[in-house]
Parts: C-alpha cells; sequence; structure tokens
C-alpha cells in the first residue's frame, strides 16, 4: 500500500508581517549543509541509486529522422540477446493519452510516447529496450533495426514557415506596446540597431535523467529525477488513468536540474509502461547523448533591439523582437524581450515574440529563461548606446535606473539596484577604467572590463508543510520540496529551528516524496520564498499548540502561566521570568501523546501593490591574447539584491555557480544540429563544453541585504537564477573593451575574434 | 529496410572476478562487457561513484584504482582482477571523514553533490601526487571533473586547505 498524502483544506495565505524577525537566529548564518555528509560520503541516494531489489533495465533508442514514420521495426536480433525481456514500441506499449501542458499535468510536450509511428524530431523515443542487466538492454538496443520513411524537415528558424505570435507565455504578456515606440525611436538623437544571437544551449547537470518505476497492487511508484515532484505525480496519473493517491514520487537528491528536470518528460511514462508491460521494476537512465534532445534545452534566440536615446544616454525608445525555435509537439517562448518592459526606465517599448515551429526537440525553461538571453541582448545595446553617446558605460545604467516598475506602475517592494552599482564599482576599482577600447594590456594581453545589470522576478506559489514536534524532542519537517543543490535542505532546517526555539541539528527535513504536503515545482527561483513562509506557519502553529500545552496541563511545570509568561528557547518551553521554570519539547510531546503536530501553509499576496524582482550588477574582467587568439575571464563579481539572505554560504554558491553557467553561456556552450537532418552533433561533454576547473577564476559575490518583508516573513527573495543574468553582456562588453570587437553572437569563440584592429 | 548482419555473438559467459574494493578482498561473477562503474553500482551496490556520461568526459566516475585516478567507466572490470579499488565509501576511516571529505562540507564545495565523489577521489589524488601545490595547479589538474553547478572555486579552496595542512 501507498501511504497516501495529506488532504488538507486549503490554507489561507499566511497574513504579510512587517515585523522584523529576532536578530539572534540559525537564519542567516553560513550554516554548512545538512546534507553535506550524505554527499561526501557517497551516502545519498539519488534517483538511480534508489534501493530496489533486482530491477530490469531499460535502454531507449531514438528516432534518427526528423520527420517521417517508422515503416519497420526488426526486434529478432534484439529478442536473441541473452536477457533482454521485452521490447516496447507503439506496437505493443500500453495506450496512454495526449493532452498540453497545463500547470495541474505539467507534460512537456503534447505528444504520448510510443503510441504511433509518426516522428516529429530527430532523437524522439521510438524503443526501449527491456533486460535483466544493464548490459543486455544495451547491446539489445544497439541491435534494434528500425527502418524510416523520411519527410521533409524544417530545421532553420530564420526560414520556418509557422511563425506563431503567442499571446501569453506563463501568464505574461509575449506582444507589449507602451506610448509610441517607433515614432519616439524614429526621433532619438542616438538610434542602436543591431541584432543579438544566442544559440540553442543544453542544461548538462551532472546527473541524466532518470527514472526508476514499480507497480505495485495497481499503485506506481516512482523515483524520479524530478524538480516537481507533485507535477509528475500528477502527470503519470494522467498518464495512465489513476486517481492521483496511487502514485507516489520521489525525489530526496537530485544531481542537478536547471530547468530540464522541471517538467515532465516522455522517459519517465515510457518507464513505467516497461514496468507494467514486464510486471517488475524497471530503471530507466538517459545516456548523455540522450539529454540533448529528451528534456528540452535553451532555445536559439534571434534579438533584433532598437535603442533610442538622447546625447546624455536617456531611453526614449526600446523596441525588442525576438524569435526563437520551438518543437511541432510544444510551444515554448523563449521570453528575452520580457527585460526590456521593466528594467529600465523607457517611456516607448514595443516588445514582440515569435515562435518558429520547426522539426526539432522540445524546448524549455532553463536557468533564468527569457532574462538570461535578454540581458545579453539589452545589456550589449546599452552598452553600445554608451559608446555612441561617449558615455561611460555604467553611467548609461544609472541614468536610465526605473525607481518604479515601468511596465504596470506598481512600486518595486524593496529595490536597492543603485547600491549594487556602486558598491560594484567601488569593489571593482570601475572608476580608473579608460573608456575607450584597447586601452588595457599587462603583457601579452588586451584586458578589458564589462558591466550589465541582473534581474530576475520575485516569484512565489502556495505551499504548505508539517512540523512534527516528537517525544525524544526532535523535529521533523516535511513538505514536497526539492533540494537539488540548491541548499532547501539546510534553510528550512534553519527556519523551523528559529521558529520553534531550537537548534539545526535537532530539525529533520523531508522533501522529495509526493506524500509531503504540496510545494511547488523547484523552479522561478520561488521554493525558499514559496515553502520558507510554509515552515514557519506550521511551526508558528506546532509552538502554540505546544504552549497551550504547558499552560492548560497539570503535569506541566508552566501549569497555570498566561500565555504571554511563555518563550521558547533551547529546545524547552520556559517562563520569561524563571527560566529555570521550564519544560522540555518532548516532554511535551509525551504529554500529548507522544507527538505535537501542525499543518501550515503560505501563499502570495500584495500582488497588486508591488512588484517584486530581485536585481544585481555584474562586473567583469576578460584577457585576450592575441597571439594565441585566447580568451579568458579573469575576474567577475557580482553584486545582488536579493533581499534578506537565508544562509549566505549556500547562496553564495548559488550565484557562484549562475555566474558560472553564465562565463559557459558567453565563451563555450553550443548545441550545433547537422542543418541537413537535424541531429544534434554536439550531443557530449566533449563537443559540447561547459566550464571546466581552469575556465573560471576567484568569483566575488556580494550581497546588499536589505529585506524584502513584503514579499514574505523571512524578507527573502531566491537566488537561484538571477546569478546568470546580465553575465553574458558583461563579458561580450568586457571583450568589447579589451578588443574593440563588437560579438553579437554567442558564444565568444576566438575565432569570431581574429583579424582585430591593430592597436 | 537495412538488412545489416548481426555481428558475430560477444562472449558473454560470466567470468570470476576477484578484487580488493575499499580493502576487502571480494570476488563477483561478471561477464566480460561490464565495466568497473556498473559492477560497483550495480553489482557491488556502491552507489556513491556516478555516471554522468558513460564515456569518460565528466570525471563523476572517478575512483582510485591501485592509488591511480581511474575513471571507472572506460575501465572494463575484468582487468581489474587482483587490484585495490578505492571508491567514495572506502574514504571515510571508521565514520571519521577524510580531511577532503571535511573541507569540501566546509567550503562548501559542491551543490547537488552528483559530481562529488568523482572531484574528492580526484582531489585525494592530485593532493598525493603532488599536482596542487598552487591555486593555479589546482584547477588545472581538477579540469577533468565537470561541475555544473559551477562549485569550482570552493573546490580550489577545499584542496587548497588540505594541502595546506599536509
Amino acid at each position: 500500500m501507498i501511504v497516501t498524502g495529506e488532504r488538507s483544506a486549503p490554507l489561507a495565505a499566511a497574513a504579510v508581517t512587517t515585523e522584523r524577525p529576532a536578530t539572534r537566529g540559525y537564519v542567516g548564518l553560513p550554516v554548512d549543509r545538512v546534507d553535506g555528509r550524505a554527499k561526501v560520503t557517497g551516502a545519498a541516494r539519488y534517483s538511480a541509486d534508489a534501493a530496489i531489489d533486482a530491477p530490469l533495465h531499460a535502454v531507449l533508442v531514438q528516432s534518427t529522422i526528423a520527420s517521417g514514420r517508422i515503416t519497420e521495426i526488426d526486434e529478432r536480433a534484439t529478442r536473441a540477446v541473452p536477457g533482454v525481456v521485452e521490447v516496447v514500441t507503439y506496437r505493443n506499449a500500453p495506450r496512454v493519452p495526449s493532452f498540453p501542458f497545463a500547470f495541474t499535468t505539467p507534460v512537456s510536450e503534447e505528444l504520448a510516447p510510443l503510441q504511433t509511428p509518426e516522428i516529429k524530431y530527430d532523437g524522439q523515443h521510438v524503443a526501449a529496450v527491456v533486460g535483466t542487466t544493464f548490459e543486455a538492454a544495451r547491446e539489445g538496443a544497439a541491435l534494434l533495426r528500425i527502418a524510416y520513411e523520411p519527410a521533409p524537415a524544417e530545421l532553420d528558424a530564420g526560414t520556418a514557415r509557422q511563425v506563431d505570435l503567442p499571446e501569453q507565455y506563463f501568464g505574461q504578456e509575449a506582444q507589449v506596446r507602451r506610448g509610441d515606440p517607433e515614432a519616439a525611436y524614429a526621433a532619438s538623437e542616438v538610434r542602436i540597431d543591431a541584432t543579438y544571437v544566442t544559440p540553442t544551449e543544453n542544461h548538462n547537470p551532472l546527473e541524466p535523467s532518470v527514472t526508476v518505476a514499480e507497480w505495485r497492487d495497481g499503485e506506481l511508484i516512482v523515483h524520479d529525477s524530478t524538480q516537481w515532484v507533485r507535477g509528475t505525480r500528477a502527470a503519470l496519473a494522467k498518464h495512465f488513468g489513476l486517481d492521483e493517491e496511487r502514485v507516489r514520487v520521489f525525489a530526496p537528491f537530485i544531481g542537478g536540474g536547471f530547468g530540464c528536470k522541471g517538467f515532465f518528460w516522455a522517459h519517465t511514462a515510457i518507464a513505467a509502461m516497461a514496468a507494467k508491460l514486464t510486471n517488475r521494476p524497471v530503471k530507466l537512465v538517459l545516456t548523455r547523448e540522450q539529454m540533448f534532445t529528451s528534456v528540452g534545452y535553451r532555445s536559439e534566440t534571434r534579438q533584433r533591439l532598437r535603442v533610442g536615446a538622447s546625447r546624455d544616454g536617456r531611453l526614449a525608445a526600446v523596441l525588442h523582437d525576438t524569435l526563437n525555435e520551438s518543437s511541432r509537439v510544444a510551444t515554448f517562448v523563449e521570453a528575452a524581450g520580457g527585460v526590456s518592459e521593466m528594467l529600465y526606465d523607457v517611456p516607448n517599448v514595443a516588445i514582440s515574440h515569435r515562435v518558429a515551429r520547426l522539426d526539432v526537440p522540445s524546448a524549455t525553461a532553463m536557468r533564468a529563461p527569457g532574462e538570461a538571453p535578454g540581458t545579453y541582448g539589452l545589456g550589449s545595446a546599452l552598452d553600445e548606446l554608451a559608446y555612441a553617446c561617449g558615455l561611460d558605460p555604467l553611467e548609461v545604467l544609472r541614468r536610465n535606473h526605473a525607481s518604479v516598475d515601468p511596465s504596470n506602475g506598481l512600486p518595486f517592494s524593496s529595490k536597492h539596484l543603485l547600491a549594487c552599482y556602486e558598491r560594484g564599482a567601488e569593489a571593482f576599482g570601475w572608476s580608473t577604467r579608460p573608456r575607450e577600447p584597447r586601452a588595457m594590456r599587462e603583457g601579452d594581453e588586451l584586458v578589458g572590463w564589462g558591466v550589465a545589470t541582473a534581474t530576475y522576478p520575485a516569484m512565489r506559489a502556495p505551499a504548505e508543510a508539517r512540523v512534527t514536534i516528537a517525544a525524544d524532542g526532535g523535529v521533523d519537517v516535511a513538505s514536497a520540496t526539492h533540494d537539488l543543490g540548491t541548499g532547501m535542505y539546510t534553510i528550512l532546517a534553519q527556519i523551523a529551528a528559529d521558529a520553534l526555539g531550537v537548534a539545526p541539528d535537532a530539525v529533520t527535513v523531508r522533501i522529495g516524496d509526493s506524500s509531503l504536503p504540496n510545494a511547488p515545482v523547484a523552479g522561478g527561483s520561488m521554493s525558499s520564498a514559496s515553502v520558507g513562509p510554509a515552515v514557519i506557519d506550521a511551526a508558528r502553529r506546532a509552538r502554540q499548540r505546544a504552549i497551550a500545552l504547558a499552560i492548560s496541563s497539570s503535569d506541566s511545570p508552566l501549569y497555570g502561566l498566561p500565555e504571554d509568561d511563555v518563550e521558547t528557547a533551547d529546545g524547552s518551553m520556559r517562563a520569561k521570568d524563571n527560566p529555570a521554570r521550564a519544560i522540555a519539547y518532548g516532554a511535551l510531546a509525551r504529554l500529548n501523546g507522544g507527538a505535537i503536530e501542525a499543518l501550515g501553509g503560505a501563499a502570495p499576496a500584495e500582488e497588486e501593490k508591488y512588484s517584486f524582482h530581485s536585481f544585481g550588477a555584474q562586473f567583469v574582467e576578460v584577457r585576450f591574447d592575441e597571439e594565441l587568439a585566447r580568451l579568458r575571464v579573469s575576474r567577475a563579481l557580482g553584486v545582488f539584491d536579493c533581499g534578506r539572505i537565508l544562509n549566505p554560504k549556500t547562496a553564495r554558491s548559488q550565484m557562484i555557480g549562475g555566474i558560472t553557467m553564465g562565463i559557459g553561456m558567453a565563451l563555450l556552450e553550443e548545441t550545433v544540429r547537422d542543418p541537413r537532418y537535424g541531429a544534434v552533433v554536439t550531443n557530449n561533454l566533449a563537443d559540447y563544453h561547459v566550464p571546466v576547473n581552469a575556465d573560471v577564476p576567484a568569483v566575488e559575490v556580494e550581497f546588499v541585504e536589505e529585506p524584502d518583508y513584503a514579499l514574505n516573513s523571512l524578507g527573502a527573495r531566491g537566488v537561484g537564477e538571477i546569478g546568470i543574468t546580465g553575465v553574458a553582456a558583461a563579458i561580450a562588453n568586457a571583450v568589447y573593451h579589451a578588443t574593440g570587437v563588437r560579438v553579437r553572437d554567442l558564444p565568444i569563440v576566438p575565432e569570431k575574434l581574429l583579424g582585430t584592429p591593430a592597436s | 529496410m537495412s538488412t545489416t548482419e548481426r555481428p558475430a555473438a560477444p562472449a558473454r559467459a560470466p567470468v570470476p572476478l576477484t578484487l580488493r574494493l575499499n580493502g576487502r578482498q571480494t570476488t563477483f561473477t561478471v561477464e566480460p562487457q561490464v565495466t568497473l562503474l556498473d559492477l560497483l553500482r550495480e553489482r557491488a551496490g556502491l552507489t556513491g561513484t556516478k555516471k554522468g556520461c558513460d564515456r569518460g568526459q565528466c570525471g563523476a566516475c572517478t575512483v582510485l584504482v591501485d592509488g591511480r585516478r581511474t575513471l571507472s567507466c572506460l575501465a572494463l572490470a575484468l582487468a581489474q582482477a587482483g587490484a585495490e579499488v578505492t571508491t567514495i565509501e572506502g574514504l571515510a576511516d571508521d565514520g571519521e571523514l577524510h580531511p577532503m571529505q571535511a573541507a569540501f562540507v566546509e567550503h562548501d564545495a559542491f551543490q547537488c553533490g552528483f559530481c562529488t565523489s568523482g572531484q574528492i577521489m580526484s582531489a585525494v589524488a592530485i593532493v598525493r601526487e603532488g599536482r596542487a601545490r598552487t591555486a593555479d595547479e589546482i584547477r588545472e589538474a581538477m579540469s577533468g571533473n565537470l561541475c555544473r553547478c559551477g562549485a569550482y572555486p570552493n573546490i580550489v579552496a577545499a584542496v587548497a586547505t588540505v594541502q595546506g595542512a599536509r
């Protein structure tokens, strides 16, 4: 039997408090990760490490054409391999429906797996070979013969016949107009008209996606590398016509995600189908090669920016037109123009997003979707504007600072971007920067400095948590949230410890289990801001119950005290005027039959009063050796305004990680498809370059710690995604400053700098 | 329809294999095509060693074979007969973290943790090999171990701490 998740009535939104929490506490301290020991000893069990007795192994086979249909499948050689027990194809797979994306059932593609011979893209799953060992399944997969009838495929966004103009993406307007942008642009003293291109990029978390699926008494148990256990549960339930309570999804440790594990992908359903057909547990791990076509990617963007300004660098108009690619079976808008709507004080704005429908795999969200490529385009254009005006690039950013959100006229809940510019400039030494390109040299290397603004919205979603105080005084915190390296285990322990007055090591955090109280996808940088307040609410309710017990039970030393005269500290309740008059949480739990339990929750509030965003400033130094055509980032500094920092140690790590991924985006990363056939030719980590240790200099991170209590009682905004934003622009701007070459298509590989103007 | 002939059937008969695994003499019966990585993970129950690419490009599967850094995904299990294999599970001494493990926790030298076993095995070896004398040397020597979370500066700090304490 599956222990079903707790069904609770919807909880009222937690009241927004402006009261500053006690300054003493564990929140805000650089606490070591509570899951650190498990991770450095190899004890942390990721999905592929699930302790399942003798699972079968499934290996996927993928289409080798971009469009057309399967005409024949020859399974004879495959089935002759000793140990191969099943070949799952459209001919024998359990019937499952196709359905479009919805937040209640977040499927990435409207394409039910293994249901028809139709092929929509190169890399589509066409078979799963199941064997008693991984080796047997792999050999069987290699021997499967599939014949196709190819159809003409469209692979180039620039010539696509079908280009959609979506109205919305995730609730945001995709086509935006403000003022009279064309006229304002035409009347501007200074105009920049440039097109910036970002390539297709793959997330490439170190852990390939994996599903281990098992059917037990008609119920489906899945260990899945997902950033959303509840979303995966809902999608699986819909595929197999089950009540959600009959599906349980575990993801206690996730080996990175960056968005590619956020929504539901077909391999998870296929693993469950294979388990159903064989009536055995099945482990299905994607190969690294398959990761390039099976779990989404960041779409390429072609961004035309027209920027009009006065000679003093003040923006009059921004027109930002973005084209991105999408498959035939999904629509994903890589909303690069979103930043142009809100980042600077511009009266006249036109933003368009067009989506070219191609015979390619489906795109998805990748760290800071929209903002990552958008800040590259806009951040580059403003640097070009600065040079056209003869101004310092940082001064142009300052002059266009928006003190209210220009997209809706609302005040920001808390915005300290100018302080980020100021602190960053001082720490970096910006004031000594010569304005002209090619003006700094050290030894054989040209040196350049660049700056750009970082931005990411502060989102929230409804979340719940349960806090249980046990007879031994231990505290259990449970929520169906996730830790993909983000530090969630640790900050929830800190938060619960402070809310109850116990030490963090008395707290056990259980997450990554769909049967626990509801929590949102680990995406959109919203988990801390959503789940943290839910844990506080649950802890306060548990504490309230403990106090009520302490003063109402005749066995308690606090019996008869008014509630206001009781405080909690060091794992005990005690009289404020006499700390010796105390009772431990564990003793109260024993008085209550062994445990004190409370369910709490929190939901977004005050959305119509404020605009919630995080900001930052990215400063970068690059060095270019003209003789060797070697380009390196030699310094990086990010100063961020993300509200109160819950754990400076783990938050700093996330920012370093975002900046590192930004270095990859700027200099290294590009997914290349064969332009004739559509196969990804860079489908491995030798051809798709992610930054290695030697690519990354000492990275400095600073926080402007202004709490944002309008967002939540913690004062904290998310830190997962903003770190990557602005980095590519800062690097491209630094490259221009070093070399005099403006590179408008990423990545900035050395050949794009060859033939630089002589100094 | 392709009519490519199947290649001749590979030898699949299991063969006995004995090696020292984290200090213990251990015997398996294993087919010739099984890699050391799959032996550790699927047959020895040592899931701390990770499969990130299965083609020697990411370093997540790094173990020590007779003290040498080895990509276990590119090593056939049978070729390790008689060897001393050390995995992340064999590093702590009776529950006490190896100094490199402790330094990784202290310096937050990981986020998701998936590359961490391989990072730590490489780090232990490069300090022992004398290739960790400067930050640049550490960066270079650790560049075979990818970390997509981007913990590199913290990894360098952790290795430097252990190097400095030697």
